[in-house]
């Protein structure tokens, strides 16, 4: 069976000392971002990628997803104690993760918290082994027009899925493809938005602009809000959930499975939309609704399960179709195109090490998450209390050494410094950054594929509704268009940003 | 009426964008537009320019009617000393080595934050730095000077 071989191949690259090694350091820098409020997986990724250059592409994949799933575990461990979403994919799971450790469950919900998230990223990396292969054949026999029209849709769709304002996220995706175009235009030679500055002449780099807007603008909105710690529950007793607990938990682990599949392989849902959907249907099926949001542990399993599906099916369609569904993926697909390897389809033909090796080591990762998260508690809790003050600064420093150790440029530095202001100013005007970062980093391809195709059809534009899968495409993007418009999705969408 | 205005989310947004759009315009009204069959590296930008000015109109035309205005507090110090530290960054480590241009971004960006203490962050800064050194520069083996002038 090919499954098999294939998975079996998987492991045993992920099984290699140096991967596991690096799968470790990827899953323990997760968590720990992950339990602390103020650095997420996007400023992370970025700041960390530089360091990823000297290590073979298959180990920095492996460790820079540790890094992104390592995060929804810490995340909600800082939910349920603190009350603080470590991360925003936790919002839900302080809800009556919070209300449990006030009750002295804190335990348990941990528990529940870290087996629904295995439970979830098991599935996750059986979906991807099952349907990675068979999406990448049909990709292979995409032209120009198709890629254009795909990715159409899926910039359309995750500007017009995440969180804040549709236009925007929107007018983001165009920001974001503008920035792409500065340096020398790959067909005539041209240099365009350069000014004449040669460190432009390559383009803006990609990891200037990532921890410019999610780093150091990050930093500068969390200085402007009141800090508010609150007390932290550092005794947690009696890790074991009851049988009652586990009774109830199991119906929401699955069916937060689903939704967070569901969600995972659309572009631009957060993981934040995959729990909250999974929260609002535990409610409504339960037998007795006013239980939530007292600690109803269903409250804690379905949402927690739901974001870890979401994270770890937001690989699909990167590895497969090169397009990312999200800001951390486009982050994944930079740190691939650095490697050298060309992001898209042929990746599961010509490097299957990478492919087979990332899924297998997700699930080894997440083995090791439900380890280190469980036993070491008190360890991650203890963190909590290193003050901002102190970790911002930290942040700053480690992010410009991982600047400058790209070119060794000043320059860089001076740039993510605008990109800090700017990120910072986006923030406060309610235009969501990472939306800019998919348009950036498609923009090049975009721009190539359009190009390609009129010259194709000879520059008769009607190339892209005369193809059926590009055709598609494109009646799936218009009718994205549409729902979200619909008055009833917009209240939706209210609802959930509040 | 005039301070309404002012403190706007949606007019600044839909400004902060027409800005943008009309600068990719006006700087790539000189790269050759192209025609439909062979597009020029002028096509892209100023069609991507033209949708930023709609948008930006679209939400300007919004925030007239009834705009949002700019919610919560912010540090106008954490938007000053955090870029600034940088650049510093950047020139130190250009003139005057790895262990001044460390300190002074760690030190200087500390001070952003309204609960900074003197001691506490100078320990902090020499310790982290320390770090950084046997880390970057030993460990990993990053070619930059310690301190310029003292090899």
């Amino acid at each position: 069976m090919d499954l098999f071989n294939n998975l079996i191949f998987g492991f045993s690259v992920a099984l290699s000392l140096q991967n596991l090694l690096y799968c470790l350091i990827g899953v323990t820098v997760g968590t720990l971002i992950g339990v602390l409020p103020g650095i997420g997986p996007l400023g992370t990724i970025a700041i960390l990628m530089p360091i990823t250059y000297g290590v073979p592409p298959v180990g920095a994949l492996i460790m820079l997803a540790g890094i992104y799933y390592g995060a929804q575990y810490g995340g909600s461990t800082t939910a349920i104690l603190v009350n603080l979403p470590g991360e925003t994919s936790a919002v839900v799971t302080c809800i009556d993760g919070y209300q449990m450790a006030r009750q002295g469950r804190a335990g348990p919900a941990l528990a529940i918290a870290a087996l629904g998230s295995f439970f979830a990223g098991t599935v996750g990396t059986l979906l991807m082994a099952l349907f990675g292969p068979p999406l990448a054949e049909i990709a292979l026999k995409f032209g120009s027009p198709e890629y254009f029209s795909l990715m159409l849709m899926a910039l359309v769709a995750a500007a017009v899925l995440a969180q804040g304002d549709m236009l925007k996220s929107l007018a983001m995706v165009v920001i974001g493809l503008l920035l792409g175009i500065v340096g020398s235009d790959v067909n005539t030679g041209v240099q365009r938005f350069s000014f004449g500055v040669t460190e432009l002449s390559d383009g803006i780099g990609f990891i200037v602009v990532a921890v410019g807007m999610f780093a150091i603008g990050e930093i500068i909105s969390n200085l402007g809000d009141k800090d508010e710690r609150r007390i932290v529950m550092d005794k947690v007793t009696n890790l074991f959930p009851s049988k009652e607990d586990l009774k109830r938990s199991i119906g929401p682990i699955l069916r937060g499975t689903g939704i967070g599949a569901f969600f995972g392989v659309l572009p631009g849902t957060g993981p934040a939309i995959a729990s909250f959907s999974s929260y609002m249907l535990e409610k409504k099926l339960a037998a007795d609704p006013s239980r939530f949001g007292r600690g109803a542990i269903e409250g804690v399993a379905g949402p927690e399960a739901a974001n870890n599906a979401d994270a770890q099916c937001k690989f699909i369609p990167m590895l497969t179709l090169g397009l990312p569904a999200s800001g951390v993926m486009a982050l994944m697909l930079g740190a691939l195109t650095i490697q050298g390897i060309q992001p898209g389809p042929e990746v599961m033909t010509l490097r299957p090490d990478l492919f087979w090796g990332l899924i297998a080591s997700m699930w080894i990762g997440n083995l090791m998450l439900v380890v280190l998260n469980l036993p070491m508690i008190g360890l991650w809790v203890k963190l909590l209390r290193v003050p901002y003050r102190l970790l911002f600064p930290a942040i700053m420093a480690f992010s410009a050494i991982g600047i400058y150790s790209v070119n060794n440029s000043s320059f860089e530095i001076y740039l993510t410094a605008l990109f800090g202001i700017f990120g910072f100013i986006c923030v406060k005007l309610g235009f969501p950054p990472a939306p800019m970062l998919l348009g950036y980093v498609l923009g090049p391809m975009m721009e190539e594929n359009l190009r390609r195709s009129m010259l194709m059809s000879g520059g008769d534009p009607s190339v892209f509704v005369t193809r059926p899968l590009s055709v598609a495409f494109l009646v799936a993007t218009v009718l994205i268009l549409i729902v979200m418009v619909a008055p009833a999705v917009r209240e939706r969408r209210k609802e959930i940003a509040d | 009426m005039k301070l309404e205005l002012s403190n706007n989310k949606d007019i600044w947004s839909g400004l902060m964008l027409i800005g943008i759009g009309a600068a990719a315009i006006l700087v790539a009204r000189n790269y050759p537009f192209g025609t439909a069959l062979r597009m020029g590296p002028g096509f892209f930008p100023v069609v991507l320019g033209g949708l930023l000015i709609v948008f930006g109109l679209t939400i300007l035309a919004l925030g007239l009617r009834q705009g949002e205005s700019m919610a919560g507090s912010w540090s106008l110090r954490a938007l000053i000393i955090l870029p600034l530290s940088l650049v510093l960054f950047g020139l130190l480590m250009e003139y005057a080595g790895f262990v001044p241009a460390m300190l002074v971004l760690i030190f200087g960006s500390a001070t952003a934050s309204t609960e900074f203490r003197f001691v506490e962050v100078l320990l902090f800064s020499i310790g982290l730095t320390a770090l950084s050194v046997a880390v970057f520069v030993w460990a990993l083996g990053l070619p930059y000077p310690l301190i310029v002038g003292l090899d």
